[in-house]
């Protein structure tokens, strides 16, 4: 088991949902988490202006995604966020990041099933 | 029942024109009340304008929030100097043919004296022309909202100063100036059931087939931001509104305001009531849940259903007006689903539809100044109601067409699909609404 956490752009999200759904509902869950986070990567934050004063915000806006996934599908997930979130663009700095963490344990609260299946 | 005079205007204005310092002796003298009325109830009109800042800012997503609600505050700036230059020249000068105003001293209200009373009424006329300016500022600010989210802000700018120049002064000229030609057949609008509602809403429409759905829609879940902002929003709308219809009885009681404003006050209380409970069951009813929007929906639908008809009905047909209003709005924007077309925020729906319920209502229940259909006055004035919505249609729905195409081959009226992705606020303002 993974646990993915993606951070992409929000007006991506749609899109990336859209696409893990697609992959995931073949044989794992589809489940997922998302959070509204600000942050920065090689580009920081965006342009604004206040007060007539060009301001160079240090974060931007970003929507984080977080899902557990079964190990044969954490290639398939992958791929699917990144085509997803890179869009129709074709790259650009601020399309986002993945991470990719071992995922020790899963519990679902209902039943207290654990592991894969709960997922 | 109340015995209210109706038109005569017209000497009124022809005197003014001929003595615009309204120095000479003997001229009527000022009311007080009526002249503190007037003043309160332009600012209320004006109030209306932040309250649908609100409203619509509320329903549309984060990331265009700013571009929303700036909608109303430019046309605050924009109509706000073409009424005062050239819009109340156009809609309230001397009549010509009934068409359209014309008179020289009233461009930049240049030769209106501060001491000239309006027409035969006992107030200012300067007061008369801001009541009227805050109607001509809202009215462009309400079709914002059926191309919220993606209309260019430079597109947006060039088309109200024409729709209100073209499109929104003769209309007011013809309906409600002395002279005006709908005015001579004996239309009745009390506060702008044809000149800001059917044609804000039918525009709105127009501007839609033009502009195009946004790209998210009607796949993509568009929720609202923050409906705290449209309830508050509501709210100050249902305040301002008693200025806009009790404030109209000013131009339509002589000479002096009094019983057609608490009329139309109550009427609008009245009204406003009945079409919020009324959208609220329907939606119980519908989709099983008592909604807030769907509450702030129906407090506008009745408050526009009533426009028209506030100064000309009695308070228990104000309730059917009112009912009918939510009723009709509720109605079309349900079948909004099935037909897709994308007016964001429903100012066809609600404004359109509404206006034109109200319209025929009017001729329908009115008592004063003329016996309407269930006073035993026959079918007249609801022919008469009925040519006021067909002649509004035809004329904002063509003039809309011409100008929005003038606008989109010239200036443009759609922002990229990059802006649009990316949101309106961070690419053409450069602000955000929200921050951490």
């Amino acid at each position: 088991m993974k646990l993915i956490i993606a951070i992409i752009r929000p007006e991506r999200l749609q899109a990336v949902q859209d696409a893990l759904q697609k992959t995931l509902d073949e044989g794992d869950n589809y489940r997922l988490t998302v959070a509204s986070v600000d942050g920065h990567g090689r580009a920081t934050g965006e342009i604004e202006y206040f007060r007539g004063q060009q301001v160079r915000t240090r974060m931007a806006q970003k929507a984080q995604i977080t899902i557990g996934v079964n190990d044969a599908y954490v290639e398939k997930a992958i791929d699917a966020i990144v085509a997803a979130a890179r869009g129709s663009n074709g790259g650009e700095i601020g399309d986002g990041k993945i991470f990719v963490l071992p995922l020790e344990q899963c519990v679902r609260i209902r039943t207290g099933e654990r592991g894969g299946n709960a997922i | 029942m109340l015995e209210l005079v109706h038109g005569g205007l017209c000497g009124g204005i022809l005197l003014a024109l001929a003595d615009p310092a309204g120095a000479t002796e003997p001229k009527a003298q000022i009311d007080a009340g009526s002249t503190a009325w007037m003043l309160m109830s332009s600012a209320m009109v004006l109030l209306m304008v932040p309250g649908l800042a609100l409203f619509y800012g509320g329903m549309v997503r984060r990331k265009n929030v700013l571009t929303t609600m700036l909608h109303s505050f430019v046309a605050m700036a924009i109509i706000g100097l073409q009424w005062v230059l050239i819009g109340y020249c156009l809609a309230f000068g001397k009549s010509i043919g009934g068409f359209i105003g014309w008179s020289p001293e009233y461009i930049a209200f240049n030769g209106i004296s501060p001491t000239a009373l309006y027409g035969d009424k006992h107030v200012p006329e300067l007061v008369f022309a801001m009541f009227q300016g805050k109607f001509a500022i809202i009215t462009p600010a309400l079709i914002a909202g059926a191309v919220a989210e993606r209309m260019s802000f430079r597109g947006y700018i060039a088309f109200i100063v024409l729709w209100s120049t073209f499109v929104y002064c003769p209309l007011a000229h013809w309906v409600w100036a002395s002279g005006g030609w709908l005015f001579e057949k004996g239309v009745l609008d009390f506060a702008g059931g044809t000149v800001v509602h059917i044609a804000s809403g039918v525009s709105a429409l127009v501007l839609v087939m033009l502009i195009g759905n946004r790209r998210d829609y009607p796949d993509g879940a568009i929720m609202p931001n923050n409906l705290v902002l449209t309830l508050t929003g509501a709210g100050l709308l249902w305040f301002g509104w008693f200025g806009f219809n009790a404030g109209s009885a000013v131009a339509v009681e002589s000479p002096v305001a009094g019983y057609a404003a608490v009329l139309a006050f109550t009427t609008t209380q009245t009204a406003a009531a009945a079409a919020a409970l009324v959208w609220m069951i329907l939606e119980w009813k519908h989709t099983g849940k008592p909604t807030s929007l769907g509450v702030a929906s129906g407090i506008v639908a009745g408050l526009v259903a009533i426009t028209p008809a506030a100064g000309h009905v009695t308070p228990m047909w104000a309730i059917v007006i009112g009912a009918g209003g939510s009723f009709f709005c509720f109605l079309a924007v349900q079948l909004k689903a099935k037909h897709r077309r994308d007016d964001s925020l429903d100012a066809f729906g609600v404004h359109g539809v509404g206006g034109m319920w109200g319209a025929i209502a009017t001729g329908i229940f009115c008592f004063t100044p003329v016996a309407g259909l269930v006073h035993g006055g026959g079918l007249k004035q609801v022919g008469l109601q009925l040519l006021g919505v067909g002649v509004t249609v035809a004329f904002a729905f063509v003039m809309t067409l011409i100008i929005g195409s003038i606008v989109k081959a010239f200036v443009g009226l759609r922002v990229t699909d990059s802006q649009e992705r990316d949101g309106l606020d961070i690419t053409i303002h450069g602000e955000r609404g929200y921050h951490l």
